[in-house]
């Protein structure tokens, strides 16, 4: 029995004469203390199914179990760190992670509790802005204030939706690096959701790719068995790791054909058009005219777009 | 260079507006208006009230800041009870779109209404209370007419919290009360702030309707008393203190605005 199970998924949204379908048929399982990354465009439903696993949305057919029960509502034993940090911007760093804390763990004295939060803000290398504010941080202590709190929630899983999608590729290096410590230190199950294969690569156990939506699933799982600690310089020049990122790429390339999309517009043409006077006859009083082609009269072309 | 520059807008145009008015009342009073006192006989009849702010020579022969200090009890008492009626009221409606369709049609109704039509109402309320009339009178009319924008911009803070926040409450499970007043409360508050500062605005603008009315001591009432002693002189003064304290408040509240504006 995995941690994570999840069979045959669907979500939509919109009405019922409106729907789009934003996920179809997700199957996956996740084993205790594995890292997972899924890797998809951007658009095509990746926080969908995130929010689904934290219990924020409910699937419109199929089953989510968390160690063997199904998950109806969010909760705490599935940290979950959000793609725009999300955190309370009138609290310090302190204060967002002891919100988290204080209703996680009740029972604690206050000092076991002040204790958890220091070591945790230790962590991820903030105690000098331990007393700042969220608009006093940049992007990348922002997202490691908010990995803190999540991580000091002591979660069953733990939920990484584009942690690092919005910082530059330096900032993003050095996180990367943070992620791949804090998990041979702590050992979670992780989940991390990115649109970068590298960066899936680099960190993961195995790698799945989304396929583009709309009805987007989950491609075949593909292990990633290069040796831990990984070194950032030498892994790009790893075969394996360069079979792999073929693997990745080959597979969401090939939906680039699929994702041609058919655009229908109606074309509205001009009120009327003008005369033809080449024609033989001339403008004689009953000779055959063309005839004017009339407002509302609607010609279909049909577009094909590639996005 | 760029300091001289900096002097000449903030100072000089400023008081070429003010000098411009002071012309335009000699002006005025010296020809269509006669009956306008100027500007030295308005000083020259308003010295007394000024130069003994708190003087109390009998209940409607005050020093002016004494006077203002009477208006400004009322005027908080008043902005309490709105502030404590209007923002549960803001949440409320805020938070249930049930709540807002029974109230919409009812707020939008009643918030047009002056406060000249809402006194006379007020006294037929409290009618019962006796010697205290005018004052619950006062007070109701204040609160009643200064209470829609904090009602309104509460309602607005609460609906534009962004479900980024709200995610947070609901992953960490906070119960209700909790949610409330460590996401809600704080997330809405410079919303709160700005409908706070517009609601001191009108409270302040409705205190001289409602001493006018009620004919009690205050600048309003102290205003309305010396016209009818036919002292026009000193019904510019009394302008001039009602427009320089509402100023006042407007910038004191803006500063407690800006503070509570979080990113
Ligand atoms: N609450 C929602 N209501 C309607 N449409 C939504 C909602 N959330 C997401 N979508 C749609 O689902 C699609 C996938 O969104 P999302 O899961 O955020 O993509 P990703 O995270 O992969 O960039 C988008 O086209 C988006 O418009
Ligand atoms: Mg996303």
């Amino acid at each position: 029995m995995s941690l994570l199970e999840v069979t045959s998924v669907n979500r939509g949204f919109g009405p019922a004469h409106a729907r789009s379908e934003i996920l179809g048929n997700i199957n996956l399982s996740i084993e205790e203390g594995e890292f997972v990354a899924i890797v998809g465009y951007s658009g095509t439903g990746k926080t969908t199914l995130m929010s689904l696993l934290a219990g924020l949305l409910q699937p419109d057919s199929g089953t989510i179990t968390l160690a063997g029960q199904p998950i109806t509502e969010p909760g705490p034993d599935r940290g979950i760190v959000f793609q725009n940090y999300s955190l309370l911007p009138w609290l310090t760093v302190y204060e967002n992670i002891a919100l988290a804390v204080d209703q996680v763990f009740p029972s604690w004295t206050a000092e076991q509790r002040r204790e958890h939060i220091e070591r945790h803000i230790a962590m991820v290398n903030l105690t000098p802005a331990r007393n700042k504010v969220p608009r006093e941080l940049s992007g990348g202590m922002r997202q490691r204030v908010s990995v803190a709190r999540t991580l000091a929630m002591n979660p069953k899983i733990l939920l990484l939706d584009e942690p690092l999608g919005a910082l530059d590729a330096l900032t993003r290096a050095t996180l990367q690096d943070e992620i791949a410590r804090i998990w041979e230190s702590e050992k979670k199950t992780v989940v991390l959701i990115t649109n970068d294969p590298d960066e899936g690569i680099y960190l993961a156990d195995r790698i799945i790719p989304l396929t583009p939506g709309p009805r987007a699933t989950l491609g075949p799982s593909i292990p990633i068995p290069l040796p831990r600690p990984r070194d950032r310089a030498a892994i790009n020049h790893d075969p394996a790791f360069k079979a792999i990122r073929t693997r990745v790429l080959d597979f969401l390339l090939s939906f680039q054909e699929m994702r041609k999309t058919t655009l229908s517009k109606n074309l509205l043409l001009p009120d009327l058009v003008p005369e033809d006077l080449t024609r033989s006859g001339g403008p004689g009083l009953f000779a055959p005219r063309r005839r004017p082609v009339r407002r509302g009269e609607l010609k279909r072309e049909e577009i094909v777009v590639r996005s | 260079m760029i300091f001289s520059k900096l002097k000449l807008d903030s100072l000089l145009l400023p008081l070429i507006g003010v000098v411009a008015f002071v012309a335009l009342w000699f002006g005025l009073s010296a020809t269509v208006s006669p009956d306008l006192p100027d500007p030295t006989a308005t000083w020259v009849s308003s010295k007394p009230v000024v130069v003994e702010p708190f003087a109390y020579r009998g209940e409607m022969d005050q020093g002016i800041l004494r006077f203002t200090w009477l208006s400004l009890v009322l005027v908080a008492k008043g902005y309490a009870i709105a502030l404590i009626v209007g923002t549960p009221l803001g949440f409320i409606l805020g938070l249930s779109k049930v709540a807002t369709k029974i109230c919409d049609p009812m707020i939008q109704v009643l918030r047009p209404v002056s406060p000249l039509a809402w006194l006379p109402l007020g006294m037929i309320l409290f009618m019962k209370t006796g010697k205290g009339v005018s004052e619950m009178a006062a007070l109701f009319t204040i609160a009643i007419c200064s209470m829609w924008p904090t009602v309104l911009n509460t309602a607005v803070g609460v609906r534009s919290i962004p479900q980024d926040y709200l995610n947070v409450a609901k992953v960490l499970k906070l119960s209700r009360t909790k949610t409330l007043f460590k996401v809600l409360v704080p997330a809405t508050l410079p919303y709160m702030f700005t409908g706070f500062r517009l609601s001191l605005g009108i409270a302040w603008l409705v205190i001289v309707a409602a001493e006018m009315l009620t004919g009690r001591p205050g600048v309003g009432g102290f205003l309305w008393q010396q016209y009818n002693s036919l002292v026009y002189e000193q019904i510019i003064l009394c302008i001039l203190t009602i427009g320089l304290v509402g100023f006042v408040l407007d910038r004191l509240m803006s500063l407690v605005e800006a503070r509570f504006k979080t990113a």
